[in-house]
C-alpha cells in the first residue's frame, strides 16, 4: 500500500529579509552556505574569514591567515574543514574547530578565484587567474598538486565540482567541463568573459553567467541552449548566479544593486529583491530550503520565504529583559 | 718539538748506543742465547735450577699430630715457566669457564665423554661423571635421556639385531654402540652360553661421527703429532715416538686397555721417573735405547701383527676378522680414510680401443718443407693448394699469425661476431679513411667505388642490424630525397651492391642523379652507425634540440575555427556548432581522490594528448584579407585570418588542417545562413 503522493507545493521564492549581518570585514568579498545550510562564510577584503550562525546571525570564528583579500571558501561535507582562496595566490585548508592552518597551498601564478571542495573533501580545486585549474590533495603531505588543468587560455573565473565532473569557466569566453569518469573534455563556447558556472541539481544542465548581461542554461551533453536570462546589469564586474535548491527559479546578482529572480522554464523575471544601491557582490542559495544569502559592501544579507518572525521573538526577549 | 708532533711525524729517537743493545727478560734478567736464538731452552736459571738457590723441594712434615698428606705431584710441579709457556709441552691457555661458555657444542669435550664413556666402569653409562656434571647438557639431550637414551646409542626405532660378533672385537668399532649389559647372542653363538629371548629389542646403533675436518696444514697424511700422554706414560712407547701410525696402531695407544705393556695410566712413567716402591710391575730400569726402535719400513714389516710368522694366505683367517671391508683389504687404510662401497668401473669405461689404422700407415711423420706460392709454377701452386697438408701461407696479412687482431682472427677460426658497438676509437681503418676523406674530400673523390664499397660493407654488417630506427636523417627537409635515402640504406643493410643505383630516382636527371648518389655515399659514410666511432660513448638525447628545435607541442585535437563559434552564437544557435569535444586524461590520483576509475588506466601522460607540430610553417606567413563573415556571398573563399608574422606559441593553430575544416564548415554555416535567409524571404 503506497501513500499518494503529496501535492507539489507552489515554489516560494526567497523574498523576505531576515536578517541583516555587519561583517566587520571590509568589502564581503564571497558569502557562501556550508553543506547544510547551518551556517555562513563570509569571505573579506580584510583578508578574513568569518564563520556565522545562520539562524542567530552571530560569530563563531575568525580564520586568520591569508596575506590579502580573500576571494572565495567552501566547506567540507563534515563540518570538519574549510578552504579559502585569496589573491595572495595561496589555497589555504583551515581547521574549523581549531582556527588552524592545516595547509598553504602554494603553486597558483596569480589570485586564486574561486575554489570548491569535491564531494568527499579529499581534493580541493581552485582556479586562478594565471589560467590554470589545480587539484590539491588534502590527503597526502605534499604540496604539489595532483593534476594542473591548463587548457584555459585566459583566468579561471569560477568553478564547481559534482560527483565525476569539474565545471570551469574562463575569461576566454568558453566554458569547459571535465568528465573524469568518461576521461573527456567538453568546451563551450559563449564568447564574452564568463563570471559564474554552476550545475543544475538534476545533473542535466549548467548555468552560465556572462559579462554580456545574459545568463545562460545550457544542456549538458549537447551543449544546446535551453534558457537565457536577462534584464539585470553584469558589465565589469565578476557576480555570482545560482539555480534555486530545487532547480525553479534562477538567481542572479546584479550591479544594480538586485538581486534577479527567473522562472527556469518560462526564463520570466520573478523577483527583483532590493538589497541596496552599491553591486551586489556575492549570492548563495541554501542546498535544501528556501533561503538566499546575498553580500553586498560589508554586509550580508539572509533572506527568506517567511517573513521574519524568529527575529521578531528574539526582540521581545531582549525588551522582556530589559 | 712542537712541530714534530703537529706534523704526525713521530717523535724523533736519539740513536741507541752498543752497550745498550740488550736484551732482557720480563724479570729484567740478561738473556742469554744458547744457540737457537729464540725459544732455545735454557737450563734453569743462569743454567742452574729454578732459584738462585736451587731447586728446592716441597717441605715434608709429618708429626704424631699432623700426618702428611699424600702429596700428589703433578708434572706441572716439574715444570718451569719455559715448559708452561708457548713453545713448552704443556702450554696454558684462557678458556672461558663454562659459567661464561657459549652455547656452542664443545666438540673436544663431547669427544672425551664419548671416549671415556666405554672405558668407565659401566660402559655407555656416565653415570659417575652425571653425578657431579653441570647441568650443561641442552634441553633435547634432556628430553632424549628422559625417554630413555643413553650416551652412545643411537635415536630411532629399536631394532632386532645380532651383537656378541661385534663384542669381541671393539677395538676396531671405533664409536660403535656399546651393547647393552644384557645383551646376549643368538643360537649361533651358543659357546657362550646365553641366550636372548626372541622379543627383546635394542636401541639402534649410533651414527658413526665422520670427522668433517678438512685438513688445512702441510702435514704428510697420517701425521698426528706428538701425543703428551704417549710420550710421559712412558712404557714401550715412550723411547720412540711414532708419529706416522697406521689404523690399528692408533686404536691400540688411544684407548688405554689393559695390556700387558701398559703400566701407570694417568700419572707420568718412563726412564726419567723411575719405578717406585708400590708399583706392581717393574720398569725395565736398565732400558736402553737402540737405533732399531726408530727404525721404520713402509708398508710393515710383515702383514697383519701379531700373526708371528703366519704366511698362509689370508682367506684361511678370515673367519676370525671382520667381514668388514676394511679388514678384507690387505694394505694399511691411511686415518681418515675407508674403502669405497662402489667400485670403479674403471676396466668398461675408462679404457678405450685403439683407433683403426688405415692400411697404408706409416708410423714415421716428417716435415713437409714450405713452399712460397708466388715462386713456383701456377701449376704447382694450385696442387699444392689444393692438397692437404700444405705449409704455404695463405692470406697471413703482413705479420703471419702473430699479427691478426680479432676481426681476423675471428674470421680464421669462424666463430660468429659479437653484437654490440666496438668501443676502441682507433681501430677500424675505414674510420680513419672516412676522417680523412672528410677533411681532404677532393684528394679522395676518385675513389668513389671504394666508399661505395665501405658504405656497403658498414651498413652491412651485424651492428647496423641491430640499430633501431634512431638514425639520423640527413634529408629531412626533403620528404622525398629522404625516402629515397632510406631505401638506399635498407638496401645497404641487406648487402646489395646495387643499392645506390637503385634507390635513385629514375626521373632526375643525369646530374642530379649524380650529385644525389654521391650525397648519399658521403652521408652513409659519414652517419653510419658507428660500429668503431665515438658513438657507444654517447647516446640521443631524450628532447631532440637543435636540429628539430622548429617545432612545438601542441595539444592533438584542436577547436574548431573561433569565428564561426563566433557566428553561432550570435545566431543563438548553441549545440553542435559551439560545441567541441576532446580527450582528457585525468591523473591516476585524482581518480582515485574522487572514487572513480580510472577511463584511461594505461595512458602515461594527463591532460590533453599533444603532439608536435611545426612551428613555423609557410602558412604562418600568409597574410590575406578579411572575409566577410556573415550575409550573401555564397561563394566561400576559404576563410583565411592575417596572423601576426611572429606566432604566439601559446595560442597555436596548425593552418594546413584548418584549411580543410575551415572550408567544411563555412560551407555548413554559409549553407544554413541560406535556408535560412530562403525561410525569411518566404515568411515575408
Amino acid at each position: 500500500m503506497s501513500f499518494p503522493q503529496p501535492k507539489p507545493e507552489v515554489p516560494q521564492l526567497p523574498q523576505n529579509l531576515l536578517r541583516t549581518i555587519d561583517c566587520q570585514q571590509g568589502a564581503v568579498r564571497a558569502v557562501r552556505f556550508n553543506a547544510d545550510g547551518n551556517y555562513l562564510l563570509s569571505c573579506g577584503s580584510d583578508k578574513s574569514l568569518k564563520l556565522w550562525s545562520v539562524s542567530r546571525g552571530t560569530l563563531l570564528k575568525t580564520y586568520s591567515g591569508h596575506g590579502y583579500e580573500v576571494l572565495d571558501a567552501d566547506g567540507s561535507y563534515d563540518n570538519s574543514q574549510l578552504c579559502s582562496c585569496s589573491s595572495d595566490k595561496t589555497v589555504i585548508l583551515w581547521d574549523v574547530a581549531t582556527g588552524q592552518v592545516t595547509r598553504k597551498l602554494r603553486g597558483h601564478a596569480g589570485k586564486v578565484n574561486c575554489v570548491q571542495f569535491n564531494e568527499e573533501a579529499t581534493v580541493i580545486l581552485s582556479g586562478s587567474i594565471d589560467g590554470t585549474v589545480r587539484c590539491w590533495d588534502t590527503r597526502s603531505r605534499k604540496f604539489d598538486p595532483i593534476q594542473i588543468l591548463d587548457e584555459a587560455q585566459d583566468g579561471v573565473s569560477s568553478l564547481k565540482v559534482s560527483e565525476h565532473e569539474l565545471l570551469t569557466g574562463s575569461v576566454d569566453g568558453r566554458v569547459r567541463r571535465y568528465d573524469l569518469r568518461m576521461g573527456q573534455l567538453h568546451v563551450d563556447f559563449i564568447n564574452s568573459p564568463i563570471t559564474c558556472v554552476c550545475f543544475s541539481a538534476d545533473g542535466q544542465c549548467t548555468l552560465t553567467s556572462s559579462l554580456d548581461s545574459t545568463v545562460r542554461l545550457l544542456d549538458k551533453s549537447t551543449g544546446e541552449m535551453l534558457g537565457e536570462y536577462t534584464g539585470h546589469k553584469m558589465k565589469g564586474y565578476k557576480l555570482d548566479c545560482c539555480l534555486s535548491s530545487k532547480d525553479t527559479h534562477v538567481l542572479s546578482c546584479s550591479e544594480d544593486g538586485h538581486v534577479y529572480c527567473w522562472d527556469l522554464v518560462e526564463g520570466s523575471l520573478m523577483l527583483k529583491l532590493p538589497v541596496g544601491k552599491a553591486v551586489v557582490q556575492s549570492l548563495s542559495f541554501h542546498p535544501s530550503e528556501t533561503r538566499l544569502l546575498t553580500a553586498m559592501e560589508g554586509r550580508v544579507q539572509v533572506w527568506g520565504a517567511e517573513p521574519e518572525e524568529t527575529e521578531e521573538e528574539v526582540v521581545v526577549v531582549q525588551q522582556e529583559k530589559a | 718539538m712542537m712541530s714534530d708532533f703537529s706534523k704526525n711525524h713521530e717523535p724523533l729517537r736519539k740513536p741507541v748506543p752498543l752497550y745498550e743493545q740488550t736484551v732482557k727478560d720480563e724479570k729484567g734478567r740478561y738473556q742469554r742465547f744458547h744457540g737457537a736464538f729464540t725459544g732455545g731452552f735454557s737450563a734453569g736459571y743462569f743454567n742452574t735450577v729454578g732459584t738462585k738457590e736451587g731447586w728446592t723441594p716441597a717441605t715434608f712434615v709429618s708429626s704424631r699430630q699432623q700426618k702428611a698428606g699424600r702429596q700428589n705431584a703433578r708434572p706441572e710441579d716439574f715444570m718451569d715457566e719455559e715448559d708452561l709457556g708457548d713453545h713448552g709441552i704443556a702450554p696454558r691457555q684462557i678458556t672461558t669457564t663454562a659459567d661464561f661458555a657459549s652455547g656452542r657444542k664443545d666438540v673436544i669435550r663431547d669427544k672425551a665423554r664419548a671416549i671415556t664413556s666405554l672405558s668407565a666402569p659401566i660402559p655407555g653409562d656416565t653415570v659417575l661423571e652425571d653425578l657431579v656434571a653441570p647441568a650443561r647438557s641442552s634441553m633435547g639431550v634432556e628430553l632424549l635421556r628422559k625417554m630413555g637414551w643413553k650416551d652412545g646409542q643411537g635415536v630411532g626405532p629399536r631394532v632386532k639385531r645380532r651383537l656378541c660378533k661385534q663384542r669381541a672385537d671393539s677395538a676396531t668399532r671405533a664409536f660403535g654402540s656399546a651393547s647393552p649389559p644384557n645383551g646376549s647372542s643368538e643360537s649361533q653363538d651358543e659357546e657362550d652360553g646365553e641366550f636372548v629371548p626372541e622379543n627383546v629389542t635394542f636401541a639402534p646403533k649410533d651414527v658413526t661421527p665422520i670427522d668433517f675436518t678438512p685438513k688445512v696444514d702441510l702435514h704428510g697424511l697420517g701425521y698426528r703429532g706428538l701425543n703428551p700422554l704417549a710420550a710421559l706414560r712412558g712404557g714401550p712407547g715412550a723411547g720412540h715416538i711414532n708419529l706416522f701410525t697406521m689404523d690399528s696402531d692408533r686404536t691400540n695407544s688411544l684407548f688405554g686397555e689393559d695390556r700387558k705393556g701398559q703400566r701407570r695410566r694417568g700419572g707420568v712413567a718412563g726412564q726419567g721417573f723411575g719405578v717406585g716402591a708400590m708399583e706392581d710391575d717393574d720398569e725395565d730400569i736398565y732400558h736402553r735405547d737402540i737405533m732399531s726402535n726408530y727404525d721404520t719400513v713402509l708398508g710393515g714389516e710383515e702383514p697383519g701383527n701379531g700373526l708371528y710368522g703366519w704366511t698362509a694366505p689370508q682367506q684361511y683367517n678370515r673367519k676370525k676378522k671382520d667381514h668388514s671391508k676394511d679388514a678384507a683389504y690387505l694394505g694399511k687404510i691411511l686415518e681418515g680414510f675407508t674403502l669405497a662401497s662402489d667400485k670403479l668401473e674403471t676396466k668398461t669405461v675408462g679404457i678405450f680401443p685403439p683407433p683403426n689404422l688405415p692400411r697404408d700407415f706409416r708410423p714415421v711423420h716428417y716435415f713437409r718443407p714450405v713452399v712460397d706460392l708466388s715462386s713456383v709454377s701456377p701449376m704447382v701452386a694450385q696442387a699444392l693448394q689444393t692438397s692437404r697438408g700444405h705449409m704455404a701461407q695463405e692470406e697471413p696479412s703482413k705479420g703471419g699469425r702473430h699479427q691478426l687482431d680479432s676481426a681476423q682472427r675471428r674470421e680464421l677460426l669462424g666463430e660468429a661476431t659479437l653484437q654490440g658497438a666496438d668501443c676502441s676509437l682507433y681501430s677500424s681503418e675505414t674510420c680513419r679513411h672516412n676522417k680523412m676523406s672528410l677533411l681532404n674530400p677532393s684528394r679522395f673523390a676518385p675513389h668513389a667505388e671504394q666508399q661505395q664499397q665501405e658504405a656497403l660493407s658498414v651498413w652491412s654488417g651485424p651492428t647496423a642490424q641491430a640499430q633501431t630506427g634512431q638514425t639520423f636523417k640527413p634529408f629531412e627537409r626533403t620528404p622525398h630525397k629522404q625516402a629515397r635515402y632510406d631505401l638506399y640504406i635498407d638496401q645497404l643493410k641487406q648487402g646489395d651492391r646495387d643499392a645506390l643505383e637503385l634507390s635513385l630516382d629514375p626521373t632526375m636527371t643525369e646530374w642530379e642523379r649524380g650529385r644525389e648518389r654521391d650525397e648519399f655515399v658521403r652521408a652513409a659514410l659519414l652517419y653510419k652507425p658507428s660500429s668503431s666511432s665515438l658513438s657507444c660513448r654517447f647516446t640521443r638525447g631524450k628532447q631532440d634540440d637543435g636540429v628539430e628545435a622548429d617545432t612545438v607541442e601542441v595539444t592533438r585535437d584542436q577547436e574548431n575555427d573561433v569565428d564561426d563559434k563566433q557566428a553561432a552564437v550570435k545566431m543563438k544557435m548553441f549545440g553542435k556548432l559551439t560545441r567541441d569535444t576532446f580527450e582528457w586524461h585525468p591523473d591516476n590520483l585524482l581518480c582515485k581522490r574522487f572514487n572513480i576509475p580510472d577511463p584511461y588506466p594505461g595512458s602515461g601522460f594527463v591532460g590533453m594528448p599533444k603532439v608536435k607540430r611545426d612551428k613555423f610553417s609557410v602558412f604562418n606567413f600568409l597574410t590575406v584579407s578579411e572575409s566577410p563573415t556573415a550575409s550573401a556571398s555564397p561563394a566561400p573563399q576559404g576563410n583565411k585570418q592575417s596572423v601576426p608574422l611572429y606566432p604566439d606559441t601559446f595560442y597555436l593553430k596548425c593552418y594546413r588542417e584548418e584549411f580543410q575544416s575551415v572550408g567544411a564548415l563555412t560551407f555548413i554555416v554559409y549553407y544554413q545562413i541560406y535556408s535560412l535567409f530562403n525561410l525569411i524571404t518566404r515568411l515575408n
